[in-house]
């Protein structure tokens, strides 16, 4: 049976109601906990990820959703009591930055350490997937990175006091590199 | 990229990045194609949810904001349908979240100032899991039309948002769901930036009288259908890589 997949339409700026309703300010709803909020169990100590995406005019998009799903430091995929391997976050309302609590990921394979990073907003009509690569590993040999070419920095954070940095942008000459996955 | 363990997207089914009637992809559209890769390990797994992740009444929209006794206000619902692949496989076991603005036509968000009233017993906000048929069920009310800020007289047709896992982060979805015989379908750039009426219709639900309730509540019936795979490459992939 030869089906089509079901066309995507934008999260929207409301997406928070959905995915993560502590931001849109559901404070008494009679549901369960938010989803994807917490990533690293309390015993162990994680690092920030701070996300900014940034839009054609250089504006922070305020509105978007952002979704990672990463190795744990053993290189695994498998979530476990500690660790949840996928983590959901909003732009800051005000600021525009996501703020994740993780864990380092691991060597994948012959890939170098990555976070998948999935973003969808008001205005993106198909949710974005890019990556976010470290900049004190080996990625020299990494095939996905390879496949970017010169854009491939890109997708490279920037070490940070307490963890990393990056900075998505949607246009512009560092455009940031989308997969057709 | 032949041979990869999920079945290619199909660009030219989604809306394009860039469409001119809605304005907000003008600046957060990417310019650059997107850049073709390798399925990897990374991309052909994904989170899992279970029941215990849920709350009691979080499929229920009508009672899950309500106080105690009492129900939000609007047209009373069951949105419900199969989850499935290409292929036409039940996907079962996955979360699906919706969210949408209540009666009026206004949200329950601190960015929403719309002139129509919050409902006090509406939060707008709902998930489940699909069962071991594929098949999903929400109990919420009839969202409202809105108005909605995009250079002109635009209207948004009632619709529900839809947020739906997979098995893999390559088939991760949002859409949104329409009411059949709505005439705002034809006039929303949002919705005619799919390219094609055959697309649209996918996201319209039917009324359902086979699981109308008599007396009771009305039924929407809404399939949703996920990338499909290449089963033989997926299991190589997952070893390999």
């Amino acid at each position: 049976m030869g089906l089509k997949e079901t066309p995507s339409q934008t999260a929207g700026p409301y997406v928070h109601i959905g995915c993560t309703p502590q931001i849109a300010g559901l404070e008494q709803r009679a549901m369960g906990d938010p989803l994807g909020a917490t990533m690293v169990d309390d015993n162990q100590d994680g690092i920030n990820l701070s996300i900014n995406v940034l839009d054609g005019a250089g504006d922070p998009v305020k509105d978007a959703l952002i979704e990672i799903w990463q190795a744990n430091p053993q290189g695994d995929l498998a979530p476990s009591e500690a660790f949840s391997n996928w983590g959901r976050q909003a732009t800051d309302l005000a600021s525009g930055v996501a703020r994740f609590e993780t864990l380092k990921p691991g060597l994948c394979g012959e890939q170098a350490p990555h976070i998948l990073v999935w973003v969808v907003a008001r205005g993106i009509n198909l949710g974005l997937t890019t990556r976010i690569y470290f900049p004190d590993e080996d990625n020299i040999s990494d095939p996905i990175l390879a496949l970017a070419g010169t854009r491939a920095a890109t997708m490279i954070a920037t070490k940070t006091n307490d963890g990393y940095a990056h900075i998505i942008r949607l246009q512009g000459p560092d455009e940031t590199v989308f997969f057709d996955v | 990229m032949t041979d990869q363990p999920f079945k290619p997207r199909d660009l030219s089914w989604h809306p394009p990045a860039y469409f001119a009637d809605y304005r907000s992809t003008h600046l957060r559209a990417p310019t650059q194609p997107l850049l073709q890769m390798p399925q990897t390990r990374t991309e052909l797994t994904g989170p899992t949810f279970c029941h215990q992740m849920l709350g009691p009444h979080d499929d229920d929209l009508i009672i899950n904001y309500a106080a105690s006794g009492e129900t939000a206000q609007g047209a009373r619902i069951i949105v419900h349908g199969t989850l499935r692949d290409e292929d036409g496989r039940p996907v079962s076991g996955k979360l699906i979240e919706v969210w949408q603005a209540n009666a009026g036509g206004r949200y329950r968000h601190v960015n929403d100032g719309y002139l129509a009233p919050l409902d006090p017993n509406f939060g707008g906000c709902g998930r489940c899991l699909t069962d071991d048929e594929g098949h999903y069920s929400f109990r919420t009310i009839l969202p409202g039309p809105y108005p909605w800020p995009n250079g002109g007289n635009n209207w948004r047709p009632a619709h529900i948002h839809f947020s739906v896992f997979g098995d893999g982060f390559a088939q991760r979805l949002i859409t949104q769901m329409y009411f059949e015989g709505d005439p705002h379908i034809a006039l929303c750039p949002i919705v005619q930036s799919i390219p094609s009426d055959d697309a649209i219709d996918r996201l319209v639900a039917r009324l359902d009288m086979a699981r109308t309730v008599p007396m009771d509540i009305r039924a929407y019936r809404f399939d949703i259908v996920l990338r499909g795979r290449n089963a033989t490459v997926f299991e190589n992939q997952m070893e390999g890589t």
